[in-house]
């Protein structure tokens, strides 16, 4: 039997990267943006908080000040994230680029510099002797948690025993979901992805509208990024290592139907599936490996109900993956 | 990336120029606004001068790339330069290399062909070769001893198309039927294969390091012939593909058909065609192609199959079929200069001794560059002018 107490803590874990990852692509959707660069925005946002940390640490020599060793990582992921988000927008909205090839070309890059700077920084910075990226101490600091909550059990366990990083995520989702459905800029945002033109008409600025949606979800993303390489693998920067995260963050868009809230719950039953094979005892590794395939069938399934229901309120934002031109209305 | 960057910061002027753009023009007597930056559509460009800006844009990213890489390396550009030509052009075998990986490129790129012209976007390129060449394996694995070998290679053939066009044709009945988002349907499809074939991989070979190895290398049951080496047959049969993909999109009834869908699907309706029969009919093609290039990558050269198979070119396929404007000649042109480049920047990492994505980095810099100046094929950029002259009325 499965022990709830040690399950649902993992299952919490892998979850955050997703939950980043789907409210950042949430909110760049519903701007009418489909981001297939999310996956190396997370990349990005990943490496660029290990960059800042490194020479960080390196800077101080093993000091850290607790404030600014969470600042300056946490700062240079956003930026990092905020300029793959800029490059997006640049090519799609303001040169108007087709999405899904400027989305994909995003991730071979992204992808590509996450793991060209992981492997190469220590080579870059011109240092001898390391031979991996260390930045414990950081990762300490983004892992810190509440001093009371082992004390507290299970609940603690269960409730309290993550990371800073953890909390902001669905504090965000629960934010964002707020915004769309209470605000009139939240309105005004559905508008732009629903019918840009109708938008444009009663005074909405769309481009800009576009780009901030886009370049906010693009850091929000990015933070999926920063929280797996700081809290969940512990400062150890390995190629390759966040894997497909990132599309999985795509399917869970679709599987909780474009709600930041439901994300939260999205993600924690997909951080389940992706843990459950590893607690499930007395299965050969052949369907372990079969297990990954639940969260994307499970997705598929999702897309199609909605699309035969076709219930209004549970389809992709109208204009989604087109670009908007004033003068083709 | 500072390229761009220094192009965005100049954004503000171009997104928002109603207020206050105009501050002297406002002076006139009737208050016309003009807009500091006006961007209109083109009414088509002549190709020399489309191509122009193409070249343009290549050329202005071989210098980027050539900076960024004197940056990181402090080598010499000329000496960048000579290994990124050496990578492709160095020794006979080099050269067929660049021509098979263009060969393969191109047949993905062409399956995608159809499917775009009919604006929908098949974006599971990648799991549908994955399929083919699955499919082939297993052909090769089961029935590799029991028949002879050319009659094990037709199998093999039928098999990996067969599989192509399912997995293609599974997002495709949900489309025609429902409207199911294809983007996102096809994009799953990718990786419910890729966790299949990583299971079966598993579950074949259990003892193994979880690869699979190569099939039948004792008795090559199941291996394309040689004619030459081991590229040429492949690349031959793709040229022969991509002139068929090349007459059906411009000569057959198909073609005009998948052109009207694409164009709008209401004409194509009010005219008396069966949008669903041609979308089903379009993406069981796409998915064949895909099987066969499977079954090529299998057959022809790997000889067994992993989730790394395909390799991503099934992503970098729909870059080449997009910027290519969907026309088949310039689509082996595209392919040839994205291999050339990936080549010659793996080289480059190689050579300099630093890490081997810095490979996809400066193709992910080519490819945004090229994106982006279709920009400038597709509008024209008006400045204001001094006097009113390019108000509009």
């Amino acid at each position: 039997m499965i022990n709830p107490v040690s399950f649902i803590p993992g299952a919490v874990q892998q979850s955050i990267p997703l939950l980043y990852g789907c409210t950042g692509e949430i909110l760049t959707e519903k701007s009418g943006n489909l981001n297939m660069g999310i996956p190396g925005i997370m990349y990005v946002g990943s490496i660029s908080g290990v960059i800042g940390a490194y020479f960080y640490e390196r800077a101080t020599g093993g000091a850290v000040n607790p404030f600014l060793g969470v600042l300056i990582p946490l700062v240079s992921s956003l930026f990092g994230s905020l300029l793959m988000g800029l490059l997006y927008c640049f090519l799609t909205v303001t040169l108007r680029a087709n999405q899904n090839v400027t989305g994909l070309a995003l991730t071979t890059f992204g992808v590509g510099l996450g793991n060209f700077f992981g492997g190469s920084l220590i080579r870059l910075a011109g240092k001898g002797g390391e031979t991996f990226i260390s930045i414990k101490a950081t990762s300490n600091l983004f892992k810190a948690t509440l001093p009371f909550a082992p004390k507290l059990g299970w609940f603690g366990t269960v409730f309290l025993s993550y990371g800073f990083l953890a909390y902001l995520a669905v504090a965000v989702a629960i934010v964002l979901s707020f915004v769309l459905r209470k605000t009139r800029v939240g309105l005004h945002l559905r508008a732009v992805g629903e019918n840009p033109a109708t938008a444009d008409a009663v005074g909405i600025n769309v481009g800009l509208y576009k780009y901030v949606a886009t370049c906010v979800g693009s850091m929000i993303a990015g933070l999926g990024g920063l929280y797996y390489i700081m809290d969940y693998i512990s400062g150890s920067w390995s190629n390759d290592a966040f894997g497909d995260r990132g599309w999985l963050a795509v399917a869970l868009v679709i599987f909780v139907l474009w709600r930041p809230n439901m994300g939260i719950i999205g993600a924690i039953l997909f951080g389940a599936l992706y843990n459950l094979p590893i607690f499930v005892t007395g299965l050969s590794l052949a369907q372990k490996k079969i297990f990954a395939v639940i969260p994307y069938v499970v997705t598929i399934l999702v897309l199609i109900i909605a699309s035969i229901r076709n219930n209004r309120e549970k389809q992709p934002p109208a204009s989604l993956g087109l670009s908007y031109f004033r003068e083709e209305r | 990336m500072s390229e761009e960057n220094k192009r965005q910061d100049d954004l503000p002027e171009e997104t928002a120029p109603e207020k206050n753009a105009a501050p002297e023009a406002g002076r006139h007597a009737e208050k016309h606004h003009v807009p500091l930056i006006h961007i209109a559509k083109r009414e088509t460009l002549p190709w020399q001068k489309a191509w122009g800006i193409r070249a343009a844009a290549i050329l202005l990213s071989l210098v980027f790339m050539a900076v960024v890489s004197i940056v990181l390396t402090k080598e010499n550009p000329f000496r960048l330069y000579g290994y990124i030509f050496q990578a492709s052009f160095k020794s006979g075998s080099r050269f067929f290399r660049l021509l098979y990986e263009t060969a393969i490129l191109l047949a993905i790129a062409l399956a995608l062909l159809p499917a775009f012209r009919m604006r929908f976007w098949n974006i599971g390129a990648e799991g549908q070769v994955l399929a083919g060449a699955f499919a082939s394996v297993l052909c090769m694995l089961f029935i590799g001893d029991k028949i002879p070998s050319f009659l094990l290679i037709l199998v093999m053939l039928a098999a990996g198309v067969a599989a192509g066009a399912l997995w293609a044709l599974i997002p495709a009945v949900f489309k025609a039927k429902w409207g199911t988002n294809e983007t996102l349907f096809t994009l799953m499809m990718n990786y419910v294969i890729i966790c299949i074939i990583d299971a079966s991989i598993q579950a074949l070979f259990p003892k193994g390091t979880g690869t699979m190895g190569i099939v039948n290398g004792s008795s090559h049951a199941g291996w394309l012939p040689k004619i030459g080496n081991n590229y040429l047959l492949s690349i031959l049969i793709i040229a022969v593909v991509t002139a068929l993909m090349y007459a059906y999109m411009r000569y057959s009834k198909h073609g005009y058909e998948i052109q009207v869908v694409g164009e709008s699907r209401n004409t194509a309706r009010y005219i008396g065609i069966n949008v669903g029969k041609v979308i089903l009919r379009t993406m069981a093609l796409s998915g064949a192609i895909c099987g066969l290039t499977g079954f090529l990558l299998t057959s022809g050269y790997n000889h067994s199959v992993s989730t790394n198979t395909v390799g991503g070119r099934g992503f970098t396929a729909i870059m080449v079929c997009w910027l290519a404007k969907f026309n088949p000649v310039f689509m082996i042109l595209t392919s040839l200069l994205i291999c050339f480049l990936q080549r010659g920047a793996s080289e480059i990492a190689s050579r300099c001794q630093i890490n081997a994505s810095y490979g996809d980095v400066l193709t992910g810099m080519v490819l945004f560059f090229i994106i982006g100046c279709e920009f400038f094929i597709q509008y024209e950029i008006h400045f204001r002018k001094k006097e009113r002259e390019t108000a509009h009325d």
